[in-house]
């Protein structure tokens, strides 16, 4: 896997951010940037050769799931990974979140391990298809 | 209750005038005595209603007057807001410093690492005798500084961990003020059930009424996790949630 991968980290809580940052460092991960939400997102996912999509669901302005659902609409973003890590717990909302293309979801608290797995997970899929 | 009686007994005479007057064909009274027997329905309706308005009324005022409640809307609720993102601020706060310290703290770490691997192999070969005297004073000079640092990055790494340490105040100083909202909020609870109490004191046995207190009490303090409906109990179950759909 590429350690050099650029990855958007998107949370309303800048902690977070923090935390996620900090737990990618560790995993060898450190072309990390950082969006607050959806519509502060976009814009960076359009203009920035992202490799890997990080976000939350529940945030003011655009949420995690309509950040999904662009980067799924959008012809050049349409195959970028993206892992959802969010406090939503409903059976609905992790159905609607794989119904729109998700390719991981961990729901928060999680540990450093859940993060690696999820994402050794999505790029072995990647690399297979 | 008079007043009923009186009027049930003049329903009834109507309404034997009203068949008599059918029987004998004379529409015009009979027209009359349905006009009345309307009126007569009518007239109890209203009587119904204006009981109920005063009932209400009554209700209202008694539970207006509570200036308990007065002051939990005017005073503590915007306290308790206050306290609560206060709250916000403090774990914010303190979040911020012990990442700030780890974040700190990690390069000094990956730093000492770093170092000790190189000087343990160069030590290695020192002592299977793979290395120059030239070569060697530089070692002893390099193990000299890393001695010297070590301590210097212990110290700094010594006063990050008790930022770290001095950071968790905050869960001691948070939870009190938790406290005090959690025994504000049961109170706002206990008054709701009154006030649901005093205005449904008409259908106290229907089980509309007795379902709706139930549902207040069991909505309690709204704690992330513990949410009613269907949630998953944690990252097993999502993960086998998703396998479920193929993932």
């Amino acid at each position: 896997m590429d350690k050099n991968m650029k990855i958007l980290i998107v949370d309303d809580f800048s902690t977070m951010r923090r935390i996620i940052k900090n737990l990618l460092r560790d995993l060898g991960y450190t072309n990390t940037q950082e969006a607050d939400d959806g519509t502060t997102a976009w814009p960076m996912l359009q203009n920035g050769d992202f490799d890997f999509l990080i976000t939350d669901w529940n945030m003011p302005g655009m949420q995690g799931i309509d950040l999904l659902r662009s980067v799924r609409a959008d012809a050049r973003l349409k195959d970028l990974p993206v892992l959802m890590v969010t406090a939503e717990q409903k059976r609905d909302q992790i159905v609607e979140a794989a119904q729109a293309g998700v390719n991981g979801y961990i729901v928060k608290p999680f540990t450093a391990q859940t993060l690696k797995e999820k994402i050794d997970r999505i790029f072995e899929r990647v690399a297979a298809s | 209750m008079a007043e009923q009686n009186i009027i049930n007994e003049e329903m009834v005479a109507r309404t034997r005038a009203l068949l008599e007057q059918l029987e004998a064909g004379d529409e015009d009274a009979a027209q009359e005595s349905l006009d009345t027997l309307v009126r007569l329905r009518e007239t109890t309706l209203y009587q119904e209603l204006g009981r109920l308005t005063r009932e209400l009324h009554d209700a209202l005022k008694s539970f207006h007057l509570d200036a308990r409640i007065a002051d939990i809307a005017k005073e503590e609720i915007p306290d308790a807001r206050e306290r609560l993102r206060h709250v916000i601020d403090m774990t914010d706060k303190a979040a911020n410093t012990t990442l700030t310290a780890v974040e700190e703290s990690i390069p000094v770490c990956d730093a000492i690492l770093d170092e000790a691997a190189r000087l343990r192999e160069d030590w290695g070969r020192f002592t299977r005798r793979e290395m120059e005297a030239a070569e060697f004073r530089k070692l002893v000079k390099r193990v000299d500084e890393f001695l010297r640092q070590c301590g210097e990055r212990a110290e700094g790494l010594r006063s990050r961990l008790n930022e770290v340490l001095m950071a968790q105040d905050f869960q001691d100083l948070t939870g009190q003020i938790i406290k005090r909202v959690i025994t504000l909020v049961a109170e706002v609870e206990d008054n709701l059930v009154n006030l649901i109490r005093i205005s449904g004191a008409r259908e106290e046995e229907s089980p509309a009424a007795d379902k709706e207190k139930r549902d207040i009490k069991a909505e309690g303090p709204s704690v992330p996790g513990t949410r009613q409906g269907d949630v998953v109990g944690g990252q097993d179950e999502v993960d086998e949630l998703l396998s479920s759909l193929g993932f």
